[in-house]
């Protein structure tokens, strides 16, 4: 090996070493500062303004053809339904992508109805933890999949941090994952609201783009001082949500996770994610540049020397 | 009683009526000169029956500003709304629907909504919003029924779609 052959080998590893390890630092600063995008539609749900009908439920089972519910929609024993050994109240399944549940405030006032559905996430991460890539975050503001890459891994299961994915346990063959898609087929798409959204009689889901819902929010806030809590669950959590709520009851008080970050979750393992790239293509070139030198001076350690002295004598 | 400064005004009300009538496809009844005794409300009757409102009842126990604000002529009873809508003149509509429309959220209205910047009720709910935010809010306060079927009867498209007869599997619940 000569001098030229090293020195080209040193040059060309600095050069991709410096190309990896900038491009993704570059990737990794747009994400942090994404907030979703600049026309992505959401709802707000005001909790204040449920009555707790299920209206929304029953709208939701006809837009996606889902199958017939154990229960009627107006039937409010559902509400006394727990799982769990009592710990846990309705969730949404295959059957169900939207549940409303009841909850019953610590200072004994009127019981509060909540609605739970995918609430969209900026930088959701079931997306991120999918590794066939079925999710997509459109330019409307769904979290949408594709059920036909679907491996049913389940990854996007653990890794939603409002437990909304459901599977399809009762099929043996093709199983797959099923949540709330923000009727994005047949409705947003063509700029109409959910079908929940169309059904609520309360209006308690206001539809709208994300920016004005916030402004809204905060509106009903300035205009009824002390009816709400002085937060918009949704606008930070996880690094913000399409779907944001008011409550006038603690957040913690009616089911809500009041303990989750306001980074987005890919965000914790993203500095880890960015040195892969690397690792995977420095590391081998590097470490097999430094065997090969060192070899290349066992095998001609000799020769090398004698050769240059006869070279320096001539 | 709440109606009386409306009977000193019979044109204006006249016209108010009118649009009102046409434009909620109201029935009024014949004797009534000054309000309607009833007016049906079914311009989104779909899962439900058209309600047949009962006016002359409701209007012994609210103002007329609880539900038509300040559109009948008289003061606005929210201070906060007072502080602009204070001229007390009658509108040439006192209808629910020509505030509130009845698709609030299409994309045509979000976005002339939206391109008025200056728009000071960026919060103003649709049709079916402010009715049932205004009527099951006061029933509620008041006692009145509160039930879905308690104002108006399912539409057998309604009971589909709230699978009206549907059973618990045999076998106990599933999750």
């Amino acid at each position: 090996m000569s001098k030229i052959s090293r020195r080209r080998f040193l040059a060309a590893s600095l050069a991709s070493g410096a190309v990896i390890t900038l491009a993704p630092a570059k990737k990794a600063l747009a994400s942090a500062t994404f907030e979703g995008y600049p026309d992505g539609m959401g709802v707000l749900v005001d909790l204040t303004r449920c009555v707790g009908c299920r209206s929304c439920e029953a709208a939701c089972n006809q837009e996606q053809q889902l199958p017939a519910p154990d229960l009627p929609f107006d039937d409010p024993a559902v509400f006394d339904q727990t799982f769990h050994g009592g710990t846990q109240k309705r969730r949404t399944t295959e059957k169900a992508y939207t549940v409303v549940n009841r909850y019953e405030p610590k200072d004994g006032s009127a019981p509060v109805y909540r609605k739970i559905q995918c609430n969209h996430c900026n930088e959701p991460a079931c997306l991120t933890s999918c590794f066939v890539n079925a999710y997509t975050k459109t330019k409307e503001g769904a979290v949408i999949y594709n059920s036909k890459v679907c491996v049913g891994c389940r990854n996007c299961m653990v890794a939603c941090p409002f437990n909304i994915p459901a599977y399809s346990y009762s099929s043996a063959f093709d199983p797959m994952v099923k949540k709330c898609i923000f009727c994005h087929e047949t409705r947003l798409k063509q700029g109409q609201p959910p079908a929940c959204v169309a059904g609520c009689p309360q209006e308690a889901l206001t539809f709208g783009h994300r920016a004005s819902l916030i402004k809204i929010a905060r509106e009903r806030m300035r205009h009824q001082p002390g009816r709400y809590v002085d937060h918009i669950y949704g606008e930070k959590e996880v690094g913000g949500t399409s779907w944001l709520y008011l409550s006038a009851v603690p957040f913690e008080e009616v089911g809500f996770d009041t303990s989750l970050q306001t980074e987005p979750i890919i965000s914790n393992v993203k500095d880890f994610l960015a040195t892969v790239p690397m690792v995977l293509a420095i590391w081998p070139a590097l470490f097999s540049g430094f065997h090969l030198l060192a070899k290349h001076k066992e095998n001609h350690a000799g020769d090398d020397h004698s050769s240059v002295d006869e070279e320096a004598h001539k | 009683m709440a109606n009386t400064p409306i009977q000193s005004k019979p044109n204006y009300l006249r016209l108010g009526l009118l649009t009102s009538v046409l434009l909620l496809a109201a029935v009024v009844s014949a004797s009534a000169a000054a309000v309607p005794e009833k007016v049906t409300l079914n311009v989104l009757a779909e899962l439900y029956e058209p309600v047949e409102f009962n006016h002359a009842l409701h209007v012994d126990v609210a103002e007329c500003a609880v539900c038509h604000h300040q559109t009948t002529g008289l003061p606005e009873a929210d201070s906060r709304c007072a502080r602009c809508h204070s001229g007390n003149e009658l509108n040439s509509s006192v209808a629910c629907r020509d505030c509130h429309v009845a698709e609030p959220f299409s994309a045509e209205y979000l976005r002339t909504k939206e391109a008025d910047s200056e728009r000071y009720h960026i919060d103003k709910p649709g049709l079916k919003g402010a009715y049932h935010l205004n009527c099951v809010g006061c029933h509620s306060e008041m006692g009145g029924p509160t039930g879905c079927q308690d104002c108006h009867t399912r539409t057998a498209a309604g009971d589909a779609v709230f699978h009206a007869d549907a059973q618990p599997p045999v076998g106990g619940k599933s999750h």
